[in-house]
């Protein structure tokens, strides 16, 4: 028999537990394994009733996601043969590639607006984290309940205002107006969380730091920050999913040079009805970069580097 | 190498005074102990001489130069934490390197230095390991070795022993001791044990409430104490004080207490009211011929000495520290007497010691 502590669970509570949880997977990931394999069917098979779980996989999403298309003669295409792979996919279908749809660049602002915002609310977040963690700031409680209280109603309840103000300015359709909405919306989280994990970090290091001859900056910057990467790493993982997923304002306030994707890939249309694979596909690539970051600093999340170094 | 005057040295948060107006000297290659009770501004006044508390008002001099609102990374001092404050994302070699590298000294000479301490400190083999593994003892040399490596004017140390050990305490002290007497750098060092500062310091300051209450050599402080509260805050058991009121003028030397003459030093200034004698149980003994008689509560065994607690006449409770080897039972009564000259006399209402003709000149509180 083996010996089993009073905490530890037992064997048939544990295979309970995997049950529940593989069964919570599964009901979250239902919807994007639905997603990818939406990406890799015909529009025919798309909209097959009953729905297919077995199909033969096409690119034409994909290429319907990248290119856009014209409907030609026979004698047109007769005469214009198919060079590759996916010209010849749309060859098949009565068409030729009329040129580069827009999601590349939609994706790329998207990119940008989701990476620079969370940059700008992380590193803005750092610096007002700390000094609420550090230094006697007057009305310090009074500050971090107002920089709180914007969290208290959805953002969206602002939108009218925030789409004059950013007529009357000119930063609708712009990233510089994107990135500072999403940064407004972002920091209060940054300050938040990020005050949390700077008030964890003994002051003790930093004042060794400065007795060991460093300047107050440059103990932040060897010290803290060092001591803070997992804060800063999942405040930065919050940061982005919020403004790379961000649809209400993304749709209100862009429609030309800064569209981002998430109000994109919806329009995506197709020759006789809604393009569902090219969709599927969209929203597919659209997962990946958000997925890569996390899985990158997923490291972080896990990793208590301050453990034992300090004895309390 | 330094001389530190602190001279009405003096640091309030908002209207809490943490430390009254202290001045008093360090002189070079002494090993210094601040001591008191927690919350006292032993702490306090350490990290303003440190630089990492700025005073209210006062002075900090060292070596004649006034650096009080200086900052700390200009003071080239080295402070050993209570907590160590190792770098925990630097391994053993990279901390004790730190204050070297600040300095921007060249790599070799940073290996070769660090090679030196870690030699003076038996921690060669643990250079390469992260801090985090370490031992509370292995620790604290790290702390150590990150404070000498730099050669620093002087060691600042705050209860650096407090995490440790018992056990390992008492050695680490004899560590540190010698460490100082090899490198013979000024050190001043923050306890709220009183052992740990007789057996380590040359010289005390006994602080309470933000007060200096006594300044000297930890013989002058436990023998002659200047104040009620470094009699008490001072041996194990503390000093015995009995109450009663009397009028002693100057130049006596004796008085009666419960129908025995009593003595005492000489008394250089007039005593009247309310007044406490203070004697040490170790300066209690017995006297058969004594009128001042105890009867035996309790007797605590204690290998070399014994604890014996007596109540007398007056309902007034002693203890005294006698010979292990003295034939003394529970319950009875045993007439007790005190070493004259160890009689310390004090005003009840200053708190203060009266002044007698010591032997030399004990330095009054401050």
């Amino acid at each position: 028999m083996t010996s089993v502590s009073a905490m530890e669970p037992g064997r048939g509570q544990k295979w309970l537990a995997a049950i529940l949880v593989a069964a919570y997977a599964l009901l979250t990931l239902l919807p994007l394994i639905w997603i990818l394999s939406t990406g890799f069917k015909s529009p025919a098979d798309s909209i097959a009733y009953p729905p297919k779980l077995i199909f033969e996989p096409t690119l034409e999403g994909y290429v319907n996601l990248f290119t856009t298309q014209t409907r030609q003669t026979e004698e047109y295409l007769a005469s214009h043969p198919p060079g590759n792979w996916y010209e010849r996919l749309v060859h098949d279908k009565g068409m030729v590639i009329a040129g580069p749809s827009r999601f590349g660049e939609r994706f790329l602002n998207s990119v940008i607006i989701g990476f620079g915002s969370t940059f700008l609310s992380v590193f803005l977040g750092t610096l007002a984290a700390y000094a609420f963690s550090r230094y006697r700031v007057p009305l310090k409680d009074d500050l971090l309940f107002f920089i709180l209280s914007t969290r208290m109603m959805p953002p969206i309840a602002v939108a009218i205002p925030i789409f004059l103000m950013f007529r009357a300015v000119g930063l609708s359709d712009t990233h510089a107006g994107m990135i500072l909405l999403y940064t407004a919306v972002n920091l209060s989280l940054a300050v938040w969380l990020l005050k949390g994990f700077i008030d964890e970090i003994p002051l003790e290091y930093e004042e060794a730091a400065l007795i060991d001859g460093y300047t107050r900056l440059q103990a932040f910057i060897k010290v803290v920050l060092p001591q803070a990467t997992t804060g800063i790493a999942s405040t930065a993982i919050f940061c982005l999913i919020f403004a790379w997923n961000e649809y209400a304002f993304a749709v209100l306030l862009t429609s030309g040079s800064a569209q981002t994707a998430p109000p994109f890939i919806p329009t995506i249309i197709g020759v006789g009805g809604q393009d569902w694979p090219a969709v599927a596909a969209g929203a597919t690539l659209f997962l990946v970069p958000v997925m890569v970051f996390t899985i990158l600093l997923r490291r972080h999340l896990l990793r208590g580097i301050t453990f034992g170094a300090v004895r309390k | 190498m330094a001389e530190i005057n602190i001279h009405n040295l003096r640091k309030e948060f908002g209207n809490f005074v943490a430390v009254e107006s202290s001045t008093f000297t360090i002189a070079d290659g002494e090993f210094f102990m601040l001591l008191g009770p927690s919350g006292c501004g032993k702490t306090t006044t350490l990290r303003m001489i440190a630089g990492l508390e700025l005073p209210t008002s006062g002075e900090i001099i060292i070596d004649g130069e006034e650096v009080g609102q200086k900052p700390a990374s200009q003071r080239d001092f080295a402070f050993v934490f209570q907590m160590f404050a190792l770098y925990p994302h630097l391994n053993v070699r990279q901390n004790i390197s730190y204050p070297l590298v600040s300095q921007g000294m060249r790599r070799a000479e940073i290996r070769q230095k660090v090679g030196e301490v870690a030699g003076i400190l038996g921690i060669e083999e643990i250079l390469e390991r992260p801090v985090s593994g370490l031992s509370g003892g292995d620790r604290q040399r790290v702390a150590l070795g990150r404070a000498i490596v730099r050669n620093p004017k002087c060691f600042l140390m705050d209860e650096p022993l407090g995490a440790l050990d018992a056990e390992f305490r008492e050695h680490m002290a004899g560590e540190l001791r010698s460490l100082h007497d090899r490198m013979n750098a000024t050190t001043v060092y923050v306890t709220h044990d009183q052992r740990e500062a007789m057996q380590m310091g040359d010289r005390i300051v006994v602080m309470n409430y933000g007060v200096i209450e006594q300044f000297g050599t930890p013989r002058e402080i436990y023998d002659f104490p200047a104040t009620l509260f470094v009699a008490e805050f001072m041996g194990s058991p503390p000093m015995n004080l009995i109450q009663f009121e009397d009028h002693l003028p100057a130049g006596t030397s004796h008085m009666t207490l419960n129908g025995q003459s009593i003595g005492f030093r000489r008394l250089q200034e007039e005593a009247l009211g309310k007044l406490t004698l203070g004697i040490r149980p170790e300066h209690v003994f017995i006297d058969d011929q004594s009128n001042y008689r105890g009867k035996v509560t309790s007797v605590e065994y204690l290998g070399t000495t014994q604890i014996v607690s007596l109540e007398v006449a007056n309902g007034d409770h002693l203890k005294a520290r006698f010979a292990a080897d003295v034939p003394i039972r529970e319950d009875e009564t045993v007439g007790l007497g005190f070493r004259d000259d160890m009689v310390t006399l004090f005003d009840r209402s200053s708190g203060r010691a009266l002044r007698s003709a010591h032997k030399d000149g004990v330095a009054a509180h401050g």
